[in-house]
């Protein structure tokens, strides 16, 4: 039995990892592919590649637009994000062999990071129902991604501090998943539940708004110089225009 | 004025309070439709049948054939060639922190006027009919369990309508975590609407004139140099200095390009006298071009690429014409944008202009360090009958930059009032700079059959006036935009403020600067003196003379009958 379910696991988890893969590398390449044919930074912008760097570090990192428009949720994103980079770090635990003394390290504080995550996930829950604007614009699937992260949470929770697993055998499962070997997993139905859930978020990556991990690099408004004076910008597209002197797109040959 | 539901302001903090949801309160058919003549002016497709009545707008019998495959097909278009399109609509989370940063929700209340609302008009046919979710979904019959919608007829008007209540403004983009410019997503829907069949009528007339005559207004060379000459004498009367408003001069060091409401409108056209006074005191040679004669370009209303770099190219034609060395830009904040951040893209490369300035330039950029380096002679107390505010202009603000700092934007405007004015007072920090709210008529949006959403996106500026000239005594507002001038001259007597408290910059730059050789206010009435008892003087010669005439003639008369008599 935990031979079978360590197989049908141990494929789910591939196919879930190259779905994330290969969809988030088509999705990158959609978006270095396609031209940005103009100058379009929100100003005051910087006028160095510097510092649009560090533009982009203090957005990635610090959330710095969203600080200006909604504190509450800047609150709230921070604490989710942020506790699941903690959580995250705790889980390496499961794959590596020696453990970094790191991630050693950080064992407490992801553990307990996880009760954070789901304090910060119920308050984003509560803002999609509680505040009208909020409401309107949440799609049926906005909820469903937060339950799905909670459940990830609380599943997680319930092994470290109510039920515990055989961790032993999870490590050589997943180890056994990086060298293709198959291994058996224990059948508990909260550690299944866990790693089905964390397989679906893997899955529905490419395909959601999960995408704005990836794309906020390639947001034109945050990721360009304010230099247009200095340097000419040009898309290949409108290059074709003038090189074959013609006004309109549809009169190219 | 028309009857309009006008918002309430207080005037108590400046911050207009979010208001409540209140589902399609500003639902209806949006602005008149472009007959095909205008669409074909702009290479778009005429086979429609133009609606007889707004009811039949956005209906399958008056939009082009196959509009849904023409319409999905222009997106796919559009989102191959955008990266700003592509990456936005994929990457929106729906965190919400744009919905209440938008000037015309917060006036309208109609949750579709929310950025991420607006935006997901046009994102839910994206997801339909582009996404793996919104595929799988809408094949299982429940689309919107992932956000995604079915293109039919009401999604039609619903984009006709509420991406023409976007003044494409950017302050969502300011408050974004992720940047997301609804701009972009309106331009897009507009281009989209133009491919079938449901242009605007005004952005479409508007550059049709511009095409044919060579400004907005369709003012031709003609008219435009009797107005000049009409400016110059006003000048001259004024100041007993002979500035001109120079048209078509080959030559010149500088063309000018500036938005045609400068040439008559009020107060732009105190704007653009200022320009010249500040020209002439810094001996500079400029000219403005009867086939350049306009600074706005609609073109990035629709986000037509091809249309604005079609308006875009008269200028660089106008400048190799006219032989001239640099390009200067006149107080216009879409004219900027696409001037400061486009035209090298759209009409370059400028190499055989003068590289050592900036291309373009501001003129705003020559005023204020002239007004530093103390080159303009000001008496700053021609201005202290008024106490200034100064309106961000949304495109100036958060789609381009003056000076060479970023941020220069707000300075430099702002510098050069202080030089010329002694009272100045800033509107709450959350209604400037870049979090400054649109006058509520920029972006395609100034036309009288949207009237209501004009007033209506005006309230968060208004609030912010309000507070200002009851708590701060403020008299007038300062802009740097033809349509926030024009925007406010019209809108802000329905909020109880007085049309003519809306000045331009440069206006501000004409009353206090003294020419040389300028006559003072004493020798200007001594001269007008002279003038009124040399008029008077001449037209009693030339009474006398009549007089003079007539008796000799009836002596004659008398002569000859006293000959007859005989």
């Amino acid at each position: 039995m935990q031979m079978t379910i360590g197989v049908i696991y141990a494929v789910l988890f591939w196919a879930a990892t190259l779905v994330l893969v290969l969809g988030v590398a088509n999705k990158i390449r959609i978006y270095a592919k396609v031209p940005a044919p103009l100058k379009i930074p929100t100003t005051p912008a910087p006028v160095t590649q510097g510092g649009v760097v560090l533009r982009m570090m203090q957005e990635v990192f610090l959330f710095k637009s969203l600080f200006r428009s909604d504190k509450l949720l800047w609150a709230l994103g921070f604490l989710f994000h942020y506790t699941m980079l903690l959580i995250v770090i705790r889980h390496f635990r499961y794959v590596q062999e020696p453990v970094w003394g790191f991630v050693q390290f950080m064992q407490p504080f992801g553990k307990y990071a996880g009760f954070l995550f789901i304090i910060g996930l119920l308050g984003l829950l509560a803002r999609r129902l509680l505040i009208d604007r909020v409401r309107y614009i949440t799609a049926p699937s906005d909820i469903a991604m937060l339950l799905l992260l909670i459940m990830i949470g609380v599943s997680g929770l319930f092994m470290s501090f109510v039920s515990h697993t055989d961790i032993v055998m999870v490590k050589a499962f997943f180890r056994g998943l990086l060298l293709f070997d198959w291994q058996p997993l224990p059948t508990d139905a909260i550690l299944l539940l866990h790693l089905g859930l964390v397989a679906i978020l893997m899955l529905i990556f490419p395909i959601s708004k999960l995408l704005h991990a990836p794309g906020i690099f390639f947001s034109p408004t945050r990721n360009q110089i304010d230099n247009p004076r200095e340097k000419r910008h040009l898309a290949p597209w409108a290059a074709e225009l003038e090189k074959q002197n013609k006004m309109f797109l549809d009169e190219l040959e | 004025m028309a009857d309009y539901d006008v918002p309430e302001i207080s005037g108590e903090d400046g911050i207009v309070d979010v208001p409540n949801l209140q589902p399609d309160a500003m639902k209806s058919h949006g602005p008149w439709v472009s007959k095909p003549e205008f669409q074909e002016a702009m290479h778009f497709p005429t086979d429609f049948n133009m609606p007889e009545d707004v009811s039949d707008y956005g209906n399958t019998d008056t939009l082009v054939e196959n509009w849904k495959e023409r319409a999905l097909d222009k997106m796919a278009d559009l989102k191959g060639r955008y990266r700003s399109l592509q990456v936005f609509l994929d990457i929106c989370v729906k965190c919400g922190a744009c919905t209440d940063k938008c000037h015309y929700y917060l006036g309208s209340t109609d949750p579709k006027n929310m950025p991420v609302a607006r935006q997901d008009l046009l994102r839910k046919v994206y997801r339909r009919y582009f996404t793996f979710a919104g595929k799988f979904f809408g094949k299982m019959g429940m689309p919107g369990f992932v956000g995604a919608a079915e293109l039919d007829e009401d999604v039609v008007k619903d984009w006709y309508n509420y991406y023409h209540q976007c003044s494409q403004c950017r302050r969502c983009s300011v408050f974004c975590p992720y940047g997301i410019d609804t701009a972009e997503i309106s331009m897009a829907a507009r281009e989209i609407l133009d491919h079938i069949g449901m242009g605007q009528k005004y952005c479409t007339e508007i550059m049709g004139k511009l095409n044919k005559i060579g400004n907005n207004l369709g003012l031709p060379e003609a008219a435009l140099a009797d107005t000049l000459e009409g400016l110059e004498e006003d000048i001259y009367d004024e100041t007993g200095v002979d500035v001109k408003l120079p048209l078509d001069k080959k030559g010149s060091e500088i063309l000018l390009i500036t938005p045609s409401a400068d040439f008559f409108a009020e107060p732009h056209v105190d704007g653009l006298m200022g320009y010249a006074k500040v020209f002439h005191e810094l001996g500079l040679d400029w000219t403005l071009s009867s086939y350049a004669s306009e600074g706005a370009n609609f073109g990035m209303f629709i986000g037509s690429y091809e249309n604005m770099r079609k308006v875009s190219l008269r200028i660089r034609k106008a400048a190799q014409d006219l032989g001239v060395k640099r390009i200067v830009f006149g107080e216009c904040g879409h004219a900027w944008r696409v001037a400061y951040n486009f035209l090298n893209t759209l009409a370059g490369p400028f190499d055989f202009l003068d590289q050592n300035y900036p291309i373009p330039q501001h003129v705003l950029e020559i005023t204020e360090p002239a007004l530093a380096a103390g080159k303009l002679k000001i008496d700053k107390s021609k201005n202290d009958d008024k106490v200034l505010t100064f309106h961000d202009s949304c495109n100036i603000a958060r789609g381009s930059r003056m000076g060479p700092k970023p941020g220069g934007q707000f300075d430099i405007p702002r510098n050069v009032i202080r030089a010329v004015c002694n009272n100045f007072v800033d509107m709450p920090a959350d209604t400037i700079h870049d979090a400054t709210f649109c006058c509520g008529g920029g972006g395609g949006i100034l036309t009288d059959d949207l009237m209501d959403i004009r007033i209506k996106g005006a309230q968060p500026r208004m609030e912010a006036l309000k507070h200002v000239t009851d708590k701060h005594q403020v008299t007038h507002m300062a802009a740097i935009c033809a349509i926030c001038k024009s925007q406010f001259t019209k809108v802000i007597p329905y909020y109880g403020f007085s049309m003519d408290m809306i000045v331009s910059v440069h206006q501000l730059v004409s009353n206090a600067i003294f020419l040389t050789g300028q006559l003072t206010e004493e020798e200007i009435e001594a001269k007008e003196a002279a003038e009124e008892a040399e008029r008077i003087a001449a037209m009693e010669a030339r009474k006398k003379a009549a007089e003079e005439k007539a008796a000799k003639e009836a002596a004659e008369k008398d002569t000859d009958k006293t000959k007859k008599d005989e």
